[in-house]
C-alpha cells in the first residue's frame, strides 16, 4: 500500500516527539491503544491554566505510519488552540489531511480519543468533572 | 555496486534464475506445442520437454518421475492433495491431523473437509515452532486417513521432523502428505528416506516460474491415489486435467536441476549471510528470533524488535528493502500472524516482526545496507514508541488497563 506524502513526511519528520512532564497540574496525558491492537498513542497537552490555551503538545506514538503520521499532526493543530477548540478536532479532518485510506481510518480514530483523553486527564487534575463522549463509531 | 530497492522477500516469491528463462524461450515461441497432441512434431516435441522436466523435478526429490504430478502450483497441489486423499480414501475414514501452523492453503482446505463432513485435528506447536510427536501419535485414531504437516514454516522456517513425524504414520498405517513449497531446493528433501506419500511443491520458491507446481503422489509401498479435483481431458494419469503450462513445467525441471546442483554451494554462502544478518540485529536490544534456530531453513530468519510495530518498521525503510512483517495492520482485522501467535507469543511481539528470505543472489552487500538500515529505524522508532519508555522506566506493560479499541 502506498503511503500518501503527508502521512511520509510526518513519518520521517514528525513533529513534537516527546514528553510533558506528566505529573504537572498544568498537563493533561492520553495514553490510548493497545499493543495487542498494533497501536498505542500517548498525547499530551499543557495548558495555561488562566488562559485556557495549549501552549505545547507533545506525543509518542507505536504503530504504523498512518498512526505516527496522525499523532504528529494531532499535536500541530492542538498547539496555540484553547481547550474547547480541541474538543472540536473531528478524526474525518485528520483522515482528509492525510489521505488515509479506509484501512486506516482507525489510526484518525485514536488520536481524536488521545486528545479527549488528554483533555479530560487535564480537567480532573484541576478539579473539573471529565467530560463523558459518546463511544467513537469507527473502529 | 549496491542497487536498490533489496529483494529480501524470498519466502514469498523468488527473482527467477535467468537460466531458467533461457529453458523456457523456445517452449513460448518455436516448440508451442501441446504435449497432449500425439501426431505431430509439434506434440512431440512438448511431450519430450514435459517428460525430462518430470525428470529433473523426480530427481530433485528422489522420486519416481511417474510420481509427479504437474499443477498451478502448490495451492492447488495442496487442494489436490489433501482433498484427494479425503474423497479417495473415504470407505477407510474421515479424520485428518494437521497443525495450526500451516499454510492458508492446508489450514482453509482442511476447513472444507470439515464442511463436508471431515474431522481435523489442528495440533498446536511448541514454543520453537516444532509440532510434539507424542501429541501426534495421541491424536491418531482409527478414522485417521492422512497426517499433513508441512516440511518447513513459511513464516519462521522451522523445519518439522517429517522422518519421525512419517514413522510414527506408517506405524498406524496412516498416509503422510507434506507442503513442501520453502523446503524443496532449499535442503535435501527425499521422499523415501523421509517417508513422504504425497508433497506438494512449487517452481517460483525455487527460482523457477510462477503458475506451475507439483504434487509427488507415491506409487510404492504404498501405491497411493487421490481423486482429481479437476476433471477433464485425463492429464497427469487422470489426476489432474488441463493442458501442461510446457515452458512453465521446463522452467520448473530446469529450476530443480540448478537448485541440486547448486544447493550445497548457496547453502553455504546463504547461511552465512543470514548469520551475520541476524547476529547483527540480535546486538538490537530486545530483539528476539521466532522459530527453532536448530531446526530451520537456511535463508530465513524471524526477529522480533519489541516495542515497535512491524509496519511502522518498515515503512522506515521499505522503499529501498523489500521484506514483510508478521503484523496485519495493513488489513482490517488487525490480527497479527497466526503463525507467530501459535508459538506463544504476545500480539505485541507478533506486531513488531518481520520476515527475512535470503536467495541465491542476495550479496553481502545488500545485508550491510539492510543491517544499518533496520538498526536505525529501530532506533529512531524507539525514541518514538511510549512502551519503550515505559520499559525504561520499569513500568510492567501489562500492569496498565489497555482500552481494547
Amino acid at each position: 500500500m502506498a503511503y500518501s506524502e503527508k502521512v511520509i513526511d510526518h513519518y520521517q519528520n514528525p513533529k513534537n516527539v516527546g514528553t510533558l512532564d506528566k505529573s504537572s497540574k498544568n498537563v493533561g496525558t492520553g495514553l490510548v491503544g493497545a499493543p495487542e491492537c498494533g497501536d498505542v498513542m500517548r498525547l499530551q497537552i499543557e495548558v495555561n491554566g488562566e488562559t485556557g490555551m495549549i501552549t505545547d503538545a507533545k506525543f509518542k506514538t507505536f504503530g504504523c505510519g498512518s498512526a505516527i503520521a496522525s499523532s504528529s499532526l494531532a499535536t500541530e493543530w492542538l498547539k496555540g488552540k484553547s481547550v474547547d477548540e480541541a474538543l472540536k478536532i473531528d478524526n474525518m479532518t485528520i483522515v482528509e489531511e492525510l489521505n488515509l485510506p479506509p484501512v486506516k481510518i482507525h489510526c484518525s480514530v485514536l488520536a481524536e480519543d488521545a486528545i479527549k483523553a488528554a483533555i479530560n486527564d487535564y480537567r480532573e487534575k484541576n478539579g473539573m468533572e471529565k467530560i463523558k463522549f459518546e463511544e467513537s463509531v469507527v473502529h | 555496486m549496491l542497487n536498490l530497492p533489496i529483494y529480501l522477500d524470498n519466502n514469498a516469491t523468488t527473482p527467477m534464475d535467468p537460466r531458467v528463462l533461457e529453458t523456457m524461450t523456445p517452449y513460448f515461441l518455436n516448440h508451442f506445442g501441446n504435449s497432449a497432441s500425439r501426431n505431430h512434431p509439434f506434440g512431440w516435441a512438448a511431450e519430450e520437454a514435459v517428460d525430462y522436466a518430470r525428470e529433473q523435478v523426480a530427481k530433485l526429490i528422489g522420486a519416481d518421475p511417474k510420481e509427479i504430478i504437474f499443477t498451478s502450483g502448490a495451492t492447488e497441489a495442496d487442494n489436490l492433495g489433501i482433498k484427494g486423499i479425503f474423497e479417495m480414501y473415504a470407505s477407510k475414514g474421515n479424520h485428518i491431523i494437521t497443525a495450526t501452523t500451516e499454510h492458508k492453503a492446508v489450514l482453509d482446505t482442511c476447513k472444507h473437509i470439515e464442511k463436508l463432513g471431515g474431522e481435523v485435528t489442528y495440533l498446536e506447536v511448541k514454543p520453537d515452532g516444532l509440532i510434539d510427536l507424542a501429541e501426534l501419535e495421541a491424536a491418531i485414531k482409527p478414522t485417521t486417513i492422512l497426517i499433513a504437516i508441512m516440511y518447513a514454516n513459511n513464516e519462521i522456517g522451522t523445519i518439522m521432523p517429517i522422518k519421525e513425524i512419517s514413522a510414527i504414520a506408517r506405524k498406524h498405517g496412516v498416509l503422510v502428505f507434506t507442503d513442501g513449497t520453502q523446503a524443496v531446493g532449499k535442503i535435501p528433501v527425499d521422499v523415501n528416506k523421509d517417508g513422504i506419500d504425497l508433497m506438494a511443491f512449487t517452481a517460483h520458491k525455487m527460482y523457477g516460474p510462477k503458475g506451475v507446481g507439483a504434487l509427488y503422489v507415491r506409487r510404492k509401498n504404498p501405491r497411493v491415489k487421490v481423486t482429481a479435483q479437476i476433471d477433464g481431458g485425463g492429464h497427469e494419469r487422470g489426476m489432474r486435467s488441463g493442458t501442461i503450462n510446457v515452458p512453465g513445467v521446463v522452467g520448473f525441471g530446469k529450476a530443480c536441476e540448478l537448485c541440486m546442483n547448486e544447493m550445497e554451494s548457496d547453502t553455504k554462502r546463504i547461511i552465512k549471510l543470514r548469520d551475520k544478518l541476524e547476529a547483527s540485529l540480535l546486538k538490537i536490544e530486545e530483539s528476539y528470533v521466532n522459530g527453532s534456530v536448530t531446526h530451520r531453513l537456511p535463508h530465513v530468519a524471524n526477529i522480533s524488535f519489541k516495542h515497535v510495530e512491524g509496519e511502522g518498521l518498515l515503512m522506515g525503510f521499505n522503499k529501498n528493502i523489500a521484506l514483510s512483517s508478521g503484523s496485519a495492520c495493513t488489513s482490517a482485522s488487525l490480527e497479527p500472524s497466526y503463525v507467530l501467535k501459535a508459538l506463544g507469543l504476545g500480539d505485541d511481539l507478533a506486531h513488531s516482526s518481520l520476515r527475512f528470505g535470503l536467495s541465491r543472489f542476495t550479496t553481502e552487500e545488500e545485508i550491510d545496507y539492510t543491517i544499518k538500515s533496520i538498526t536505525d529505524t529501530v532506533l529512531k522508532l524507539r525514541e518514538m514508541s511510549p512502551l519503550w519508555e515505559m520499559y525504561k522506566e520499569g513500568i510492567d506493560l501489562n500492569s496498565i488497563e489497555w482500552a481494547a479499541h
